[in-house]
């Protein structure tokens, strides 16, 4: 391009974000008298509606052709900016973003003087980098309108009869012999009151039926290449084995009651687990008339720092059926915090307080003791410990993620938290997305849920697949690294290193990017001996010159 | 018969599942009632348990909304009548004037500006001041200003229209009408949110008469950055005074005016005025001397269920207000490293995903005390501090102990309009005055073609209304679409 720079550079107040620690109008000027710089404008939000239509205005009364932003961070309003120049009839990518506020205003709020320099420094260098951007296009490809959802319990069955319904075909994979997931075993559901047996029994009938619907029970995922739209999965199924193409994925591969070796004096038999009751419940084969619940066994313990979320609501939902067969039963919960959130669980919570249920609360530092028939505790209303007879101890133990989560992680390359369950692109706002593209989320896989949440969580999960299964094509960017040919001596440098396995040596030889399927991390970039790998967006001219800049003050 | 559908409520649980529509190619018309989207969420000031700053995780979907091809936004607009059935709803709508024309209105703000009429200003729960003509927050989307017409001099029949005059844009219209419109929709979405309680009516706690005594949401604005203090942590008590003082200081200039102007046309006697401004000096002192002893705000208390679990008001747990607490706390100390807090709770409901850990966190590394105990009485010592009585479960002591602030975790409780809309649409509402629905169908209410999610359901935190959103989004997506 032989067209002359001209770069805008829009400086954000963040109200007083920014404004408060740094002198706008000071960076403004100091801007203006920057090499290529046309104008320089303050904004009180430079993503307000105002503050974009400012850029877009200032593109054309200045015939700009760069465009800077200094403001936040570009992990949020990026996107936004760019849209903007978009608008402005500017190449998206001819955009470069400084984020003077959490580099400088707030870590540097102590010191002004110096948040205002580095300010200074941080636009310059942008400056400097955007006289080297180039214009980078966006790339299309097809969208395989079909969904693989692993996992069968009331999440995965949930998500796929709701992708069918809505007319995509969905592939269902169960590790296990059956369908049903966590619920086959339990007794009911509070405070619908349904026969979990029942509430599954629909759903597997419902799948079975399904002409949109193929389920593969016993099926283990073995790989997962490819991108968002266009997936390449392979799975076994006994001794066959599986490849398809989907466009999208759902994880719904729920989560396991911890079994609590060790803990309370568990047998199986006197001390047993809530998911223990419920076979009993089922099978109405109860006799204890003394019964001990003890909250929080082997959750919010140092090595399982987590609130499981459901176990108080189960054990009080137990509470009330046992009280259902057993009329004059004397039942005990020792707790650390009842978690009845909302109105329907504190309702819940109330009626068994009218049942006769007692609560008592335990503390850390002062656990129940499980002995021979009896339960020690420190009351701390009472300031002593007291015994509970107790003919049968239920301990309710956290949900927990299952052994395979670490593996399933490696597969799909998508991330596991400290506790192993799958970690959403973002805590708030994208509870049901995977930063990965086309990768969704549900059920105990995420985190411990009621069925109701679970099936809320499903539903969502699916209206998030819709989104990509109700195009044709999806348009990708292409900030994704490409190999110069004529530079590349086939080395497998790039194919060692690329985490999401996408460089290959092609027919002729030489190795190739598929720029759908690149991540854009740049570690091939980096890591080519031959520097036979560019990344437009991060050019080697673009940081040297950003670097120059810095070193010239 | 429609394709589209309407969203009712443009807090975050209306746009998320308006983008998610939009997203898949559905046509979706967003109504809100206030002059901007954003709901609850756009007041808060960061988020638990990742401390993301609020409006600017939720700014960038504002802003989508409205550049969406697929959506249409009706703000500043309510719901009159509902007649059809799932698939084919006819919708009658009214779109409430905002005398500003809002394709030609460039939210320069000059207009407000130069306003002479100030008053509450109702995004920041009262604390701070905005003009008759204002934009709701500065994110506000559409990003356009409004006439409040039961302040507006020019509606009271007063002289005025300095808006108009200012106005380069020619945005000003006082002849602007309310327009009842109707739209045909093949399935709504509930997500009208919710109300937060007003605890004046728990004469116990003192809120309403006891100056340092404010609710959570309203401490999230003396917190926020663009709140009435520019998140400056200072107590009303304080502010009031310093609003007495500037009241005063305007008064003493008018004073001393006043008396030059009798010294200079010689004119009777001067001792009036003279008398007047010593006066004023000496109560500008005395305020000054009371706003140098309140000192900063050192000492903070948050008390829990407020209106919540209990049977007197509301047998509900509010679902978050552990959690806003313990992130209050936490977010308190960035504004004064000397801050201490105390939360007051009955159960510490930290039972989402990492809000164990960020409950743990508060105390380890923010020294946050936390007291087993419901708060029985507020009032006041003999500095006009507020009080705490409440019974320390763990210590079995009844504890009294002075605070600088005392905070309020309120009862989430169903918004006004909910019942209004339960008789016009036709749905049921649950015990506790929330949208009630299916215990197998967690977004159906009894309503065909009507869904819910957010807080209009219940109490609920962000995450959940997000994902109840997409979950109501996929149910209204097959009824359109004819298959479900």
């Amino acid at each position: 391009m032989n067209t002359e720079l001209r770069i805008g550079v829009f400086i954000c107040h963040c109200g007083i974000n920014i404004a408060g620690v740094l002198d706008i109008k000071g960076l403004c000027e100091y801007a203006k008298a920057l090499p290529n710089v046309v104008t320089a404008q303050a904004n009180l939000f430079t993503c307000a509606e105002t503050g974009t239509s400012a850029i877009k205005k200032a593109v054309k009364d200045n015939n700009l052709n760069r465009v800077v932003v200094a403001a936040c961070t570009p992990r949020t309003h990026e996107p936004l900016f760019r849209a903007s120049c978009k608008e402005a009839g500017i190449n998206p990518f001819l955009f470069e973003m400084v984020n003077i506020r959490e580099h400088c205003s707030w870590v540097h709020r102590h010191n002004k003087d110096a948040a205002q320099a580095k300010a200074g420094d941080l636009i310059r260098m942008a400056v400097a980098k955007a006289a080297f951007l180039e214009p980078i296009e966006t790339f299309k490809s097809k969208v395989e309108p079909l969904t693989l959802v692993i996992g069968s319990g009331i999440a995965g069955m949930t998500s796929a009869l709701a992708l069918a319904d809505q007319g995509f075909e969905v592939i269902l994979i169960e590790k296990e012999e059956n369908m049903g997931g966590l619920l086959r075993h339990l007794h009911k559901i509070a405070p619908a009151n349904v026969a979990a047996s029942e509430l599954i029994e629909e759903k597997i009938a419902a799948i079975k039926k399904n002409k949109r619907i193929k389920y593969f029970t016993s099926a283990i995922l073995e790989e997962v290449t490819g991108y968002v739209g266009n997936f390449s999965v392979r799975f076994s199924c006994g001794n066959d084995s599986y490849t398809c193409k989907v466009g999208v994925i759902i994880v719904a591969t729920g989560g396991i009651p911890l079994r609590p070796e060790g803990l309370f004096n568990y047998d199986g038999k006197n001390v047993i687990t809530q998911s223990e009751l419920e076979i009993k419940l089922k099978k109405r084969d109860i006799e204890a008339k003394s019964i001990v619940m003890i909250q929080c066994a082997g959750a919010r313990i140092p090595e399982r720092n987590y609130c499981s979320r459901i176990c108080c609501m189960v054990a009080i939902k137990n509470c009330l059926y046992l009280k259902d067969i057993i009329k004059d039963a004397k039942i005990f919960v020792l707790f650390r915090d009842i978690q009845a959130y909302g109105v329907e669980n504190e309702a819940l919570l109330l009626k068994a307080r009218e049942a006769g249920v007692r609560f008592i609360r335990y503390r850390p530092d002062t656990p129940p003791v499980v002995e021979n028939g009896k339960v020690k505790i420190y009351h701390p209303a009472m300031g002593k410990e007291i015994f509970l007879p107790a003919d049968l101890v239920v301990l309710s133990t956290p949900i927990v993620a299952h052994d395979d989560a670490e593996s399933i992680s490696r597969i799909l390359k998508v991330p596991i938290n400290g506790n192993k369950f799958f970690l959403e692109a973002h805590a708030k706002l994208s509870p049901l997305d995977f930063a990965f593209n086309g990768i969704y989320l549900c059920g105990n896989a995420r985190y411990p849920a009621t069925v109701r949440e679970a099936t809320c969580q499903a539903l969502g999960a699916a209206s998030r697949a819709c989104i990509t299964l109700s195009h044709d094509t999806i348009e990708r960017v292409g900030t994704v690294a490409s190999v110069q040919e004529e530079l590349c001596s086939t080395c497998f440098t790039c194919i060692k290193v690329c985490p999401y396995n996408v460089p290959y040596i092609n027919e002729r030889g030489r190795a190739e990017i598929e720029p759908m399927q690149c991540q854009g991390c740049g570690i091939c970039v980096a890591e080519c001996p031959a520097e036979a790998i560019e990344f437009k967006y991060i050019s080697d001219k673009q940081i040297m010159a950003a670097c120059e800049a810095l070193l010239a003050s | 018969m429609s394709k589209d559908v309407l969203v009712i409520g443009g807090g975050i649980a209306g746009i998320q599942a308006c983008l998610d529509l939009a997203d898949q190619g559905i046509t979706v018309y967003l109504l809100e009632r206030l002059p901007s989207i954003g709901g609850k969420m756009a007041q808060l000031d960061k988020t638990f348990p990742t401390n993301d700053c609020s409006i600017c995780i939720m700014g960038p979907k504002l802003f989508e909304v409205e550049r969406h091809p697929n959506t249409h936004l009706l703000t500043y607009s309510e719901v009159e009548a509902v007649d059809g059935e799932a698939g084919n709803f006819m919708v009658k709508i009214k779109k409430k004037a905002r005398y500003i024309d809002e394709d030609k209105c460039t939210a320069c703000g000059l207009c407000a500006e130069k306003c002479p009429v100030i008053v509450p200003d109702q995004f920041n729960m009262g604390l701070g001041t905005r003009r008759a003509i204002y934009k709701y927050f500065p994110q506000g989307i559409p990003s356009v200003y409004t006439i409040d017409d039961s302040v507006c001099r020019v509606f009271q029949g007063k002289k005025c229209k300095i808006c108009a005059k200012i106005c380069e844009a020619e945005a000003i219209d006082y002849e602007q009408k309310d327009i009842v419109f109707e739209l045909n929709v093949g399935a709504i979405i509930v997500a009208t949110g919710f109300e937060v309680f007003d605890p004046s009516d728990i004469k116990s706690y003192g809120y309403g008469t006891i100056a340092d005594v404010i609710t959570a949401l309203e401490f999230e604005r003396l917190l926020n950055a663009s709140g009435p203090t520019r998140g400056h942590l200072e107590r009303p008590s304080s502010l009031n005074i310093k609003a007495e003082i500037k009241q005063t200081e305007k008064k003493i200039k008018k004073a001393k005016a006043r008396l030059k102007s009798l010294e200079k046309k010689n004119q009777g006697s001067t001792d009036e005025a003279r008398k007047t401004l010593a006066a004023l000096d000496e109560r500008l002192s005395g305020l000054k001397a009371k706003e140098a002893a309140l000192g900063d705000v050192k000492d903070i208390a948050f008390v829990q269920c407020v209106g919540s679990r209990d049977l007197r008001y509301n047998a509900h747990c509010c679902s978050y207000g552990c959690m806003h607490s313990v992130k209050e706390a936490i977010v308190s100390t960035e504004h004064g490293s000397e801050i201490r807090s105390t939360i007051f709770f009955t159960d510490m409901r930290a039972y989402g995903k990492e809000f164990h850990e960020y409950f743990l966190r508060g105390g380890a590394e923010y020294g946050i005390q936390f007291v087993r105990g419901r708060v029985a009485e507020i009032n006041q010592d003999d500095h006009g501090r507020p009080v705490i009585w409440c019974e320390d479960m763990d210590a079995r002591k009844v504890k009294k102990l002075p605070f600088d602030l005392i905070v309020l975790a309120t009862a989430c409780v169903p918004s006004k309009g909910i019942e209004k809309l339960a008789n016009i649409m036709g749905f049921d509402s649950d015990q506790s005055g929330f949208v009630k629905t299916d215990p197998n169908k967690p977004t159906t209410t009894s309503a065909k073609g009507i869904f819910v999610c957010g807080c209009a359901n219940g109490p609920m935190d962000i995450p959940s209304s997000v994902s109840m959103a997409s979950a109501a989004a996929s149910m209204a997506a097959q009824t359109v679409k004819g298959l479900g």
